[in-house]
């Protein structure tokens, strides 16, 4: 083989994969392996597992790069049908970890099947409202929430908020996106915020305690408070340079709970600062503004709404995220994106920047 | 054409729709960079505080407590070092399977339980108590091959308190132990809460309690990483620590007390209860401050178990009072040296006026007996020190008042505290009016001073009430002329490592204003006491010139016309012995109070304890040898006063 076929293939490899988003996902993986390493010092096989989960995650995203959009509308109704049933499955049969039932056992592997619904739920919104596109009418709308609302409830009875929460703000996203008129959305914010005692009588009490020591922290410094208060202590003796990689106190003398996981950004913020916390705001700016140009860039109606949702979503992993480490909002179990340890969300995030990637290399292709 | 319009309508209205979005995204991430700038740059000291405090523990260093040395350098309070086993309550989820456990390891008696039980109750909120002390090198190291088994239990060397003489001079130098929830209080009020962390015993009595600044240190900290579960973490320090701030030792003091000389005195009083100071005239430094029966001090530094805390609070002899220091008793004749100075002094009598004394004194209907049956007949007032004669001192105490006795006898120091340097000193009662209406307050009926309470003040009864400390502190300052200084036990306070000296300034109170020649006539006298007198006897032979006073306190009151025979009474309510001394009479180097509780008379009792202290320092001589055989140079060698019916 000549270097030219060779450079041919290459370019053939990549040609479906864009630069912008894999530049910038590559070097939020870089950040974050960095922290993994000295988050899990204790447990070095942390590191090599979450090498060894990007690299399945990259092959997955070069994968739904080169699947066509049209084959994700193909695709909405029975994935969503297969995950909802999934679900049922694990409302069922589930394996209970922690307290929680969110697994479901299928011999050779476990799975957590509303992980998926972060993809699946988007995917069928978006495509409903595309066959639907000529004439949304209140009823369209309806249909929509009732979707939205049925594997929601079901993810948060699990129990999984951080999960529910990303599912309904998937669908929610493509709602707003489609064009639900401002009046309803005034009058929603307004009936949800009536609602918010209701929803406190139905929270449990663990996540009621949440919502409460995240207003004072100090009233449960070693109970429920604890995280938050110890995360914002690194977050803050972290100043504006950091205390230098592998050199976060909080970090090595495991004050930071779940510091690999839901916690990573307070040892990543207690070693790297000001700037290094910067320095991620703008990378996932970058992320997601790059995700909304494709979905403004996108050919169809179903592209449009699913990259913009998809890419919102990241936006709620971020801000979720980064906002509990830091105290502004309450613990939820909500995952740093391409940051924290652990496969399952690593590998819907990939499929979901591969689909945006698909989105944007076949906008040009598909004419309406 | 229409659907074209509407697809870029749609399209514009999806875009309005994506901004709105966008906006979103970038309102929300400035709010999240304005909390990373809050917290990480405007509250960064605030959390950086905060994590620091998180990884680093200070641990205490405490210091050496400071030594007790006496006069010559010899040790009273030391310390040693000792592995002890100590329990951390909070890491220990059984605590008496825990217990049951080391005790198959080392020697865990049921006292020790006690102890650390009522160690436990006592110290509420401390998590670190001491289960044994003083381990044997075995049993370190049968534990520190166990250890693993036992989380929360820890070997620790630690210096302990030894006082190497155990109850000589017990009183004096008193003890440490554990420290308290009233320690802790008064720790936090003088605000040395810093200065204790780490300390465990302090000072609870004699020097020990009120040198307890002094002797206590300052204590030196050290900085370690601990992580979230509160281990230390060994080796390297993820951050920078400060340096280890050493502690700096406690000083040593250094007494006028000497040792020997004390433990001569004590060997003098031998089984007796009682009390003996010494003190040096010219500076006011106590040679020998002695309260028997002592206590072993060495018993309360860890707590003293039950069984010996029974034995001591319980006992009739009350081992545990500082008799010296806090123990009240009427002086009796040792009185009336200062009754004799006062009449000269005032004018109410010359040296050689006399009185005849038929044996008693009548005041009003009321008859007050001189212990000699039918007198001394013609007395004059050399005479009336010499034997002691009561009738002499009744009339004088008629004819001086209450009024002049009080105000010209308080000048001694009777009745207010002498200041010196160990806390809790009694006041005593000097008798007069006054004190009569402050007394009995709430009974106004009984206020009024009756003339013939005058009369038994006089001779040393009545009211009076006294320290032995106070008897010794008066005669020292008339052996002293009248200069009276502040009695103290610290000569100096030394600096251990620099071996710097703090003197403790001989402080001269005052100087009470007395004719030499009157002095000299009380002075006379009771060398008289001691030569040809009541205290000749006990004196014989001496080869120095001392002076002194018999006195024998009353401890019940007789009923008219009952006399007091020895046998007939019960031991606890015999007469108290008490001598009063010093010497060399021309130029004082030592004067001393001596008190022997329900032992007699004072020149049978009392006044061999003082020669024997006198010769031991004045000669050096031991205190076994026996005295030569007393010379008969006065008919009646005892002495005895009697009170008022």
């Amino acid at each position: 083989m000549t270097t030219a076929r060779i450079r041919q293939l290459l370019e053939r490899f990549a040609a479906k994969i864009d630069g912008p988003l894999i530049a910038i996902v590559f070097a939020i993986s870089g950040l974050g392996l960095a922290t993994l390493y000295s988050a899990a010092y204790q447990s070095p096989g942390r590191f090599a597992a979450q090498v060894l989960n990007m690299l399945l995650a990259v092959a997955l995203m070069w994968v739904a790069a080169q699947v066509h959009p049209q084959m994700f509308m193909r695709l909405a109704v029975p994935v969503f049908l297969a995950v909802l049933l999934m679900l049922v499955g694990v409302a069922l049969f589930g394996d209970v970890r922690n307290g929680a039932r969110r697994w479901l056992p299928l011999g050779f592997a476990s799975i957590q099947p509303s992980e998926l619904m972060k993809l699946a739920m988007p995917l069928l919104l978006a495509r409903y409202f595309h066959r639907h596109e000529a004439a949304l009418r209140f009823r369209e709308y309806a249909v929509a929430f009732a979707i939205l609302i049925v594997p929601t409830a079901m993810i948060a009875r699990q129990p999984d908020l951080g999960t529910a929460l990303l599912v309904a703000a998937a669908g929610l996203y493509v709602i707003f996106l489609a064009g639900l008129p401002w009046k309803v959305i005034a009058a929603g914010v307004t009936a949800a915020l009536a609602s918010l005692p209701i929803l406190w009588g139905v929270l449990h009490d663990y996540q009621r305690r949440r919502f409460l020591t995240l207003l004072d922290p100090t009233s449960d410094p070693l109970g429920a408070g604890y995280h938050i208060i110890q995360s914002t202590i690194a977050v803050g003796s972290g100043g504006i340079t950091g205390k230098g990689w592998l050199e976060g106190t909080q970090t090595h003398l495991e004050f930071i709970p779940e510091r690999a996981t839901d916690f990573i950004f307070a040892v990543y913020s207690e070693e790297f600062g000001l700037i290094g916390a910067s320095l991620l705001l703008v990378l996932y700016l970058g992320l997601i503004m790059r995700g909304l140009m494709i979905a403004a860039n996108a050919p169809t109606f179903f592209t449009r709404l699913l990259a913009g949702s998809i890419t919102l979503t990241f936006f709620t992993y971020a801000v979720v995220n980064m906002g509990m480490v830091s105290g502004l909002l309450p613990v939820v179990g909500v995952p740093l994106p391409f940051v924290s340890y652990g496969g399952t969300s690593l590998i819907t995030l990939s499929l979901g920047v591969g689909m945006l990637m698909s989105i944007q290399y076949h906008r040009t292709l598909v004419q309406t | 054409m229409k659907e074209l319009r509407n697809v870029r309508r749609e399209l514009h209205y999806f875009q309005l729709r994506l901004g709105v979005a966008g906006a979103l995204v970038l309102a929300a991430f400035a709010i999240l960079f304005g909390r990373f700038f809050y917290l990480q740059v405007i509250q960064h000291q605030y959390y950086d505080t905060k994590a620091e405090d998180n990884r680093i523990s200070i641990v205490p260093d405490p210091p050496n407590r400071g030594l007790i040395l006496d006069r010559n350098g010899v040790v009273l309070a030391r310390n040693y070092s000792a592995y002890t086993l100590e329990l951390t309550l909070s890491r220990i989820p059984d605590l008496e399977g825990t217990i049951d456990a080391l005790s198959k390891l080392v020697d865990i008696q049921p006292r020790d339980r006690r102890r650390f039980q009522k160690l436990r109750e006592e110290s509420k909120g401390r998590d670190n108590l001491t289960l044994r002390s003083r381990l044997t090198d075995e049993e370190v190291a049968v534990l520190a091959v166990n250890r693993y088994r036992f989380p929360g239990v820890d070997i620790k060397g630690r210096l302990f308190r030894q006082y190497p003489l155990g109850e000589l001079a017990s009183h004096v130098v008193g003890y440490i132990s554990r420290i308290d929830d009233r320690d802790v209080e008064k720790i936090e009020d003088s605000d040395q809460a810093g200065n204790y962390k780490g300390t465990d015993h302090i000072g609870k009595t004699g020097l020990e309690l009120s040198y307890e600044q002094a002797l206590h240190g300052t204590t030196g900290f050290e900085q370690v990483e601990t992580d979230a579960s509160g281990r230390i973490v060994r080796g390297t320090s993820v951050r920078a620590l400060a340096p280890r701030t050493p502690p700096v030792p406690g000083n040593n003091l250094v007494l006028t007390l000497d040792i020997r000389l004390q433990e001569a005195a004590e060997r003098a009083l031998g089984e007796n209860r009682g009390a003996l100071v010494a003190i040096e005239p010219a500076t006011g430094g106590v040679l020998a401050f002695v309260s028997k029966p002592g206590y072993d001090p060495n018993l309360f530094i860890d707590g003293i178990d039950p069984l010996n805390w029974d034995a001591l609070n319980n006992s009739p002899d009350h081992p545990l009072n500082n008799r010296a220091l806090t123990g009240l008793y009427p002086p009796g004749s040792t009185f009336k040296p200062y009754m004799a100075l006062a009449a000269l002094e005032l004018g109410k009598r010359t040296p050689t006026q006399t009185i005849f004394d038929p044996g008693y004194f009548m005041f009003g209907n009321n008859r007050f007996r001189d212990d000699k049956a039918g007198g001394h007949g013609y007395v004059d007032m050399y005479k009336s020190i010499v034997v002691s004669c009561d009738t002499y001192y009744y009339t004088l105490a008629n004819d001086l008042g209450i009024d002049n006795m009080a105000r010209f006898i308080g000048q001694f120091g009777f009745g207010a505290k002498t200041g010196i340097d160990v806390e809790g000193e009694f006041v005593g009662v000097l008798p007069s009016p006054e004190w009569k209406v402050k007394r009995f307050k709430s009974t106004p009926a009984q206020q009024k001073w009756f003339p013939g309470e005058t009369i038994s003040v006089g001779i040393g009864q009545g009211y009076n009430s006294y320290t032995p400390l106070q008897l010794a502190q008066a005669v020292a300052t008339l052996a002293n002329d009248g200069v009276m200084y502040r009695p103290h036990f610290v000569d100096y306070i030394q600096n251990p490592i620099t071996g710097e000296r703090k003197y403790v300034q001989a402080q001269s109170l005052k100087t009470i204003p007395l004719k030499a020649k009157n002095l000299e006539i009380v002075k006379h006298a009771m060398v008289g006491v001691n030569k040809e007198g009541t205290g000749a006897r006990a004196f014989a032979g001496a080869v120095y010139v001392s002076a002194g006073k018999t006195g024998t306190a009353q401890v019940i009151a007789l009923k008219q016309g009952e006399k007091y025979t020895e046998a007939n009474v019960e031991e606890r309510h015999r007469d108290h012995a008490l001598f009063i001394a010093f010497a060399p009479a021309d130029n004082p180097k030592i004067a001393l109070a001596v008190l022997v509780e329900n032992a007699g008379f004072g020149a049978r009792a009392a006044a061999p304890v003082a020669r024997k202290v006198l010769d031991f320092y004045l000669l050096g001589k031991g205190v076994d040898k026996p005295a030569a055989p007393a010379p008969k140079l006065v008919p009646q060698a005892t002495e005895d006063d009697d009170g008022e019916d």
